[in-house]
């Protein structure tokens, strides 16, 4: 009990100091000027720590670690593409947008091609993506109040919602690139320090009774191991296994000791209590390794496996620079050069974090084989310092975990919330201050609707839809929109309907087939490698066909974008309201003296 | 997020800032209005005169010669950002593949860690970062050339 009262502080202390931290920061930034042009004189490294804070979500915090820890090598792909889409981003968007002068995603769309029926249809793409985004944060935070205290996993998510919602609709949050920034150097801390112990620990301790991972078999269990099952699961045994089962295995109940079968799988129901006794082998989840050999290696799940492998590289890769919280934060570069610079420093800033969650992923296939058995190996993370360090230290190290976990889903939620809101408010509502209140109210209100609703997965999957939705509708209309002048709104909404269209129906298929029995093709989980050059080919095509409707300003446009900041082509509503970031920080500098 | 920026104001806060909040944040003397300042942005510049504005007219006015300049750096840059693209899938792209095919590789080790996870887990992220670093020298290097050429 004393484990969670330390984790339960840390959660409290990051829920408390957001709100002050957001209610001091709405004090203080909360004049036109300093919204829009304060920030203008900020350096690229803190504004890319900024970006990084408000990226790095419960699908990086703990959906990497838990995709490590179950399904080895081709988890590492997850990390690899969350920061190679910066890299994109950085090649084909940053600069250019940043110089066009657009907020959001609809602010280009229709600053570029002139049309209000596109900025509707990327308004409802921009919902549709951030609802999304949203669910995973909201179910993780479920996961880990459920993990740290035992309450039902509905109270989470509600806490993070009302939290975020109360300090947006304060004013708060959004308004102080610091805040996110700390965020940054918050995660990368809460993750760092226990990865570095418990990694010492590991060295000075390797034989703790479990095998080594070099071993090929499955793994074992350690110690007595009690799982209760919150929910239905396929077990896939691989040496034969003796147990106590107490429940439903097969629809049929038992209770008492059992044996299964090498080679087979077996039905276990919900609330079936498994007991396994130290040197039992690990039954896992059907559908990830289940011996230590396969999980070393990388790409054993055939053909459909490497589709799937590719697909994810895809999806991220080209989703990033469509997702809404990311762009807007691009918009306080002072211009396209800085901005370019800014992705080059969060790709820095990720890399270096990534390399966390993957080492604590492989610690806890060592220390914390149960989790194979229900499959939630998003917890990892937070069970592993108290697993391994069963002491006042494990738990405080678990306590800066959790407190880590919950500053990541709170800063990545406020992030879309705002971006969603924003976007409804002016796009769907008159744009007034109220309305931006009400659109705040709705958006929350829809994510954590859905968040209870749809099933659990890992948040590193769920996170993964989000990008193909991301690549498929926003990467074409950016990347055509910025490279290619033959480009019409027309092309742009077929392209954005045909794309989006696929993966959202992909993705309404994937949710009825889990509640009616699981009989979705692989492909459906992850569609980008599909659904993304279909996109493409669609806008370009639907473009050539209506070249008449060609805006007439296209070339002042692109050469907008394109051109060098210092011939001062930028285009910004503050530049020519408040001056140059040049003009202000010498300003500033001359003031301070 | 223009327009309602203001909306994330608590409630109570007035539209328009406040005098004493706005002298805080715009350190402009009273006397002259900050609008002046957005006319003179190519000041810092330097000498030049009037030659350099006549070609910052052009590409304005969008004359075929501004138009080419223009069509010739965007063509620069998109070349740049897809090679670099394109190396980089290539560069992580073969390993599925490679992996599939031939499973031995997934065996190989070095240093006793194995091969998927070096490859996998610690050289994309260098290799990222230097393809950004590359591109920013690039990009960096064709507007620089451009912005000479425009003020020559």
């Amino acid at each position: 009990m004393i484990e969670n009262l330390w984790s339960l502080t840390g959660v409290l202390c990051v829920a408390g100091l957001t709100f002050l931290l957001g209610f001091v920061g709405s004090r203080r930034a909360n004049t036109t000027p300093d919204f829009l042009v304060a920030r203008r004189a900020i350096p690229t490294s803190r504004n890319a720590a900024a970006i990084s804070g408000e990226y790095l979500s419960a699908a990086s915090f703990l959906g990497v670690a838990g995709l490590v820890l179950k399904d080895g090598a081709d988890a590492l792909w997850f990390p690899i593409g969350f920061t190679a889409g910066y890299l994109a981003l950085m090649l084909f968007v940053a600069a250019p947008l940043r110089r066009s002068g657009a907020y959001t995603l609809p602010d280009f769309a229709e600053a570029r091609l002139g049309s209000t029926t596109l900025r509707h249809f990327c308004t409802f793409f921009v919902v549709c993506i951030g609802v999304l985004y949203l669910v995973p944060q909201l179910q993780s935070a479920g996961l880990t109040l459920t993990t740290i205290t035992g309450l039902p996993g509905w109270i989470g998510g509600v806490v993070v919602i009302v939290v975020v919602v109360v300090n947006v609709l304060g004013g708060g949050m959004r308004a102080i690139t610091l805040v996110q920034a700390f965020q940054y150097w918050g995660k990368l801390f809460a993750i760092a320090a226990p990865t570095f112990v418990l990694f010492a620990v590991f060295l000075s301790n390797p034989s703790n009774g479990s095998r080594p991972l070099t071993d090929e078999g499955a793994p074992r269990f350690t110690e007595t191991a009690r799982v209760v099952l919150q929910e239905p699961v396929v077990l896939d045994v691989h040496e034969p296994t003796r147990l106590e089962a107490t429940g439903t295995v097969e629809g049929s109940p038992v209770d008492g000791p059992v044996y299964w079968a090498p080679g087979r799988t077996y039905r276990v129901g919900t609330g079936t209590e498994l007991v396994f006794a130290p040197g039992t082998p690990v039954p896992v989840v059907d559908g990830s390794p289940s011996t230590n050999a396969e999980w070393l290696r990388a790409e054993n799940d055939g053909l459909s496996g490497m589709f799937e492998t590719y697909s994810l590289i895809f999806a991220t890769f080209l989703g990033t620079m469509g997702l809404p919280h990311v762009l807007v934060r691009f918009y306080t570069n002072p211009d396209g050069r800085a901005a370019r610079r800014t992705a080059m420093h969060v790709i820095y800033l990720l890399g270096l974090f990534y390399v966390f969650p993957l080492i604590l992923g492989v610690l806890s296939r060592e220390y914390l084989p149960r989790l194979l058995v229900h499959g939630r190996t998003d917890a990892a993370v937070l069970l592993l310092p108290g697993e391994m360090l069963p002491n006042v230290f494990g738990q405080i190290l678990g306590a800066i975990v959790a407190a880590g976990a919950f500053a990541a889903f709170l800063s990545t939620s406020s992030g879309l919330v705002v971006s969603v809101a924003g976007v409804v408010s002016t796009d769907l509502l008159p744009g007034k201050v109220r309305d931006f209140r009400w659109a705040t109210l709705f958006t929350g209100a829809v994510a954590i609707g859905l968040a209870l609703l749809l099933p659990r997965s890992d948040a590193s999957l769920t996170v993964a839809v989000s990008f193909a939705l991301a690549a498929s509708t926003f990467c074409p209309l950016l990347v055509l929109g910025i490279w290619w002048r033959k480009l019409t709104w027309v092309g742009a909404v077929w392209g954005l309907c045909v794309g989006g269209g696929l993966v959202l129906s992909a993705l309404v298929v994937n949710v009825v087939s889990s509640f009616t029995g699981d009989w979705a093709p692989d492909v459906l989980l992850q569609p980008a490698l599909i659904t993304v050059p279909i996109a493409f080919a669609t806008m370009i095509a639907v473009s050539r066909a209506t070249a008449r409707r060609l805006p007439e300003d296209v070339n002042t446009i692109l050469l907008r974008l394109h051109a060098p900041d210092p011939l001062g082509f930028i285009q910004d509503r503050d530049v020519q309201r408040f001056g140059t970031a040049e003009e202000r920080a010498s300003q500033g500098r001359r003031r301070s003296r | 997020m223009s327009r309602h920026d203001g909306a994330a104001r608590p409630p109570g806060q007035p539209e328009q800032p406040l005098p004493a909040a706005r002298d805080a944040s715009m350190p402009v003397p009273s006397t002259k209005p900050p609008r002046r300042r957005r006319v003179v942005l190519a000041e810092s510049r330097g000498k030049g005169g009037t030659a350099r504005a006549r070609t910052i007219v052009e590409l304005e006015e969008q004359t075929s010669v501004g138009e080419k300049l223009v069509r010739d750096l965007i063509k620069q840059q998109l070349r740049t950002a897809l090679g670099l693209a394109g190396l980089v899938l290539l560069l992580l792209g073969w390993m599925p593949v490679a992996f599939y095919l031939v499973p031995a590789l997934s065996e190989a080790r070095l240093f006793g860690v194995p091969l998927p996870w070096l490859l996998m887990g610690l050289v994309p992220f260098p290799l990222l970062y230097a393809a950004g670093y590359w591109y920013r020298r690039k990009a960096e290097h064709h507007e620089r050339d451009f912005v000479n050429m425009v003020d020559r």
